[in-house]
């Protein structure tokens, strides 16, 4: 891949040659630019990205599993302070890892241009002649057959069908054929390399100009509408995405059902939705979809995914006024397996103004819900995801939920620090099945109504997807030309045998221009074709 | 659907003798390779088919092969008779066949059993990584005069099909949601049998440096290397083998990613299985790009593709009983 140089002009005599700075600064670019656009840096820099991406497969990943990464970081003290530092729990995105790539790139691109034209000048040119002494070649083969040598160019003209030839009249009645096929190698081999810089650069675009958020929607009707980053419980942006101007729809959950084995294993999950995009929103109008595991949604340019699912219990406070408060609130699974879920159901006190007195009457109902219920000595487990006979294990919590203490609080669970102030104490300890309830010292009551199953969707977003698939076809059509198809070349040399004129002497040699592997028997096959008399099938 | 809990026996029966019929091929060739006259004449010449059938040319015709790089001992020798060992060789191969119709048996009862493609966890997967070797195996002993060194081949697979039926063996169930898919049948089955043809050269490449050495200095593993084919005959295995799997990992990872975008949310998110698979990737790309490059060829092309098998591994067992990913899907309780 380097070019030849002109040999140097003949040196000044009046002064001794030094080069000037820009020359230097010049040299200096062409040789950096020669060595990383050589064969042995891109091998390195495969090395080394391979290398790189390793940790990423063995240490937790931020964006993967930020409480994971958080948790191992804690857990190694210096050493997990260090290897974060280092950007070792972003490895994709880290400064090192990008630069081996981009790097990669550059050497990538400096390597395909001078080979596209030198393709260019192959695709266009005659094959080679015939060398002088073809016994030199790695295969060679001679014999005297009994045809004239107009017979056995025929002949050649014949078999070498769909290979580029050129022939030529070598003077004293000695003819040659010259041969080559296999160009589709070069071609796939370029395709190749030309795809995966696309797949790169589009897949790089596609990481700045995504986004992906996840939303839990009850399964009663509720909707959910991709109007801003409010809308999401999770919201995870590109670079380039600020969360407005998102894609317009909605989706509204109206059912979800999942089915199981004997055993409790999942079979099928499936939500049965609405949605509304484009002109639908202006007529109101809902269209109706299956989603499914493996079948997202696809509209307005963005995709909907059925994550999972998961159980709302719903409590019924009756405060000793007779007012009452109806809350269905998503709890999560703590076991996939069994569904057995955890969660926090909060109540603010209904009537009261003055804050300080609300904090004091707050009330929260944490614990455990088991879609299928099994008392173990008075501990709460659930045999199955299904909902057979639910039942929660609650705690009643009164007092100071520290809603108003500025801190984000998970919908999952309660502030443990209030329950450690004493600011939130526990006022009942209860199993309770569907239709149950408990009542507390100062008469509230606490009952548990029914269950809502709710849907966990994603919605994600990646304008460059699209282009990455074509660049990824490309690269693999490629790849299978540039691998599967041999590049090679075959001569003929046909001479009128000595004496009494009658047969031709042919000589015939083959060279693989690739690796020399499988070639041998292709070349034995025509050889033997031209050598003997008569067809041979 | 149901389970056919008959013919899912039936599988793990034919499972457990085709391993057994291998160990017994397994010594059968360890045999041949010991003793075997044959085994000896292939090591000195390395072209030794390719001659055979330009031998068989017409009258009157000379034939020049350039060994490709081989400084070996190139002096063909004298033909000798079909000796014991070779017999045995014979018989061991008849063996393997015997062994690789039980092997696909296995599979396709398997597949009948649970009603989907058998390759839903670990244990169905890597009974189909290995049926795929011991079947490239089979092919390249056709092609390539190597049947000697099957017991370095079956060593390897019998060990993993051992400790498959053993410790990662799953008893027949449906799949869940997430594979319910035409695509399990395409990404799973291309990475399975792109991983079974990279044993082949990942053992041929082992034996290579094996051979290199002896090469060098014949000193080296003298008594073992002496009987092994000359390197060039090795990396032409490893070469052809490796070319063949790697379009088809590529295929595997790509439709893995068409996959993940239906079933996941996104075509790629460097879930361990998913970097694994990259870096496996890219040490066979610089496996490739090795073999244009000066200085690369033979010994350390062939440490880089040990290097790739190693990571192919790496991804099956480590990736999947250690680490937790998406691709949490082995089924091993
Ligand atoms: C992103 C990094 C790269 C990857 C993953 C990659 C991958 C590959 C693969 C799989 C092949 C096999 C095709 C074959 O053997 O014919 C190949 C061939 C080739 N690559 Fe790359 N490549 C990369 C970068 C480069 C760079 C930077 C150069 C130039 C310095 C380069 C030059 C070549 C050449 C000359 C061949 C043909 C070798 C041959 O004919 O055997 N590649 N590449």
């Amino acid at each position: 891949m380097t070019a030849t140089e002109a040999p140097p002009k003949s040196p000044e005599p009046q002064k001794p040659y030094r080069a000037g700075p820009v020359r230097q600064a010049l040299a200096f670019v062409r040789n950096t630019w020669r060595g990383l656009t050589s064969m042995r840096t891109a091998l390195i820099l495969l090395f080394l990205l391979a290398l790189a991406a390793m940790p990423g497969a063995l240490l937790p990943q931020r964006v993967l599993n930020a409480t994971k990464t958080d948790q191992y970081i804690t857990s190694h003290g210096w050493w997990g302070t260090l290897l974060d530092r280092l950007q070792f729990f972003e490895v994709y995105s880290s400064v090192w890892f990008s630069a081996i790539y981009l790097l990669l790139l550059v050497s990538l691109v400096g390597c395909l241009t001078p080979r596209t034209g030198e393709y260019l000048r192959a695709i266009r040119a005659k094959p080679v002649l015939t060398p002088r002494n073809l016994s030199r070649m790695p295969h060679f083969r001679e014999g005297t057959v009994g045809q004239s040598t107009e017979e056995m160019l025929e002949k050649a003209r014949k078999r070498l069908r769909g290979w580029r030839i050129a022939e030529r009249d070598e003077g004293d009645g000695v003819r040659s054929v010259s041969a080559e096929k296999g160009y589709l190698r070069e071609t796939g081999n370029l395709v190749f390399h030309f795809g995966m810089l696309g797949l790169i650069v589009a897949f790089a675009l596609g990481k700045m100009y995504s986004y992906e958020g996840q939303v839990i929607v009850q399964a009663d009707g509720s909707q959910f509408c991709n109007s801003g980053v409010f809308a999401y419980d999770t919201f995870n942006p590109g670079l380039r995405v600020d969360g407005t101007r998102l894609d317009p729809f909605c989706v509204k959950v109206n059912d979800f059902n999942a089915t199981y084995t004997a055993v409790g294993q999942p079979l099928h999950y499936r939500a049965d939705i609405q949605y509304q995009s484009g002109a639908d929103l202006e007529t109101g109008s809902w269209r109706p979809y299956q989603l499914e595991v493996n079948e997202p949604l696809r509209t307005a340019g963005d995709r909907v995914y059925l994550l999972g699912y998961g159980y709302s219990p719903r409590f019924t406070v009756t405060y000793p006024d007779g007012t009452t408060r109806t809350q269905t609130t998503q709890w999560r699974a703590s076991n996939q397996a069994t569904m057995l879920s955890e969660g926090a159901t909060k109540f603010d006190p209904p009537g009261v103004t003055d804050a300080a007195e609300r904090r004091t009457r707050q009330l929260a109902i944490t614990g455990l819900f088991a879609p299928s219920s099994l008392l173990h000595g008075g501990i709460l487990t659930s045999t199955g995801p299904g909902l057979v006979n639910p039942m929660v294990a609650i705690d009643v919590m009164r007092g100071d939920l520290g809603l108003d203490s500025g801190r984000a609080q998970s919908i999952f669970s309660i502030d443990q620090s209030m329950v450690k102030d004493g600011r939130l104490k526990r006022v009942a300890r209860k199993n309770l099945a569907v239709g149950e309830s408990v009542t507390l010292d100062d008469g509230t009551k606490v009952s548990f109504d029914g269950v809502q199953k709710y849907a966990s969707l994603q919605v994600s977003h990646d304008p460059t997807q699209d282009y990455v698939l074509v660049f990824a076809i490309a690269m693999l059509l490629g790849l299978g030309a540039s691998l599967l198809v041999k590049r090679r070349r075959v001569w003929l040399r046909v001479r009128p045998a000595d004496g009494d004129g009658k047969g031709t002497v042919v000589q015939v040699a083959g060279l693989a221009r690739t690796d020399q592997a499988g070639y041998g028997e292709e070349f034995t096959r025509m050889a033997d074709e031209f050598l003997t008399e008569g067809k041979r099938k | 659907m149901p389970i056919n809990e008959t013919l899912s026996r039936y599988s793990d029966w034919s499972y457990t003798t085709a391993t057994a019929i291998y160990v017994l091929a397994l010594l059968f060739f360890l045999i041949e390779q010991s003793f075997g006259v044959k085994s000896r004449r292939a090591a000195a010449s390395a072209g030794a088919r390719a001659r055979e059938l330009v031998g068989a040319g017409g009258p009157g015709t000379t034939e020049v092969t350039a060994g490709t790089g081989t400084d070996a001992p190139a002096v063909t020798p004298p033909a000798l008779p079909t000796g014991r060992a070779e017999r045995i060789g014979r018989m061991g191969a008849a063996l393997t066949v015997l062994g690789v119709l039980l092997h696909l048996t296995a599979l396709v009862l398997r597949g009948f059993a649970t009603d989907r493609a058998p390759w839903g966890n670990m244990y169905e997967y890597i009974m189909l990584a290995t049926f795929i070797g011991m079947a490239t195996w089979l092919l390249v002993i056709k092609k390539f005069p190597v049947r000697h060194l099957s017991g370095f081949m079956m060593l390897p697979i019998v060990i993993l099909m051992f400790i498959n039926g053993t410790l990662l063996y799953a008893t027949a169930a449906p799949v869940q949601p997430a594979l319910q898919s035409y695509w399990l049948v395409i990404h799973v089955s291309a990475a399975a049998i792109s991983s079974g043809i990279f044993l082949v050269p990942g053992v041929a490449s082992i034996l290579y440096l094996i051979r290199q050495s002896h090469e060098q200095n014949p000193a080296r593993f003298a008594k073992f290397a002496g009987r092994l084919p000359a390197a060039d005959v090795l990396d032409r295995v490893a070469y052809r083998t490796t070319v063949l799997a790697f379009p088809l990992f590529t295929f595997g990872v790509l439709c893995g990613a068409v996959w993940a975008e239906s079933a996941w949310g996104r075509f790629w998110g460097w879930d361990p299985k998913e970097t694994t698979a990259f870096v496996a990737w890219v040490i066979y790309a610089a496996y490739l790009h090795s073999r244009a490059t000066a200085g690369w060829r033979g010994g350390r092309a062939a440490v880089i593709n040990i290097f790739g098998f190693a990571a192919t591994v790496f991804n099956l067992f480590f990736i999947n009983l250690v680490t937790a990913g998406l691709h949490s899907y082995a089924g091993v309780g």
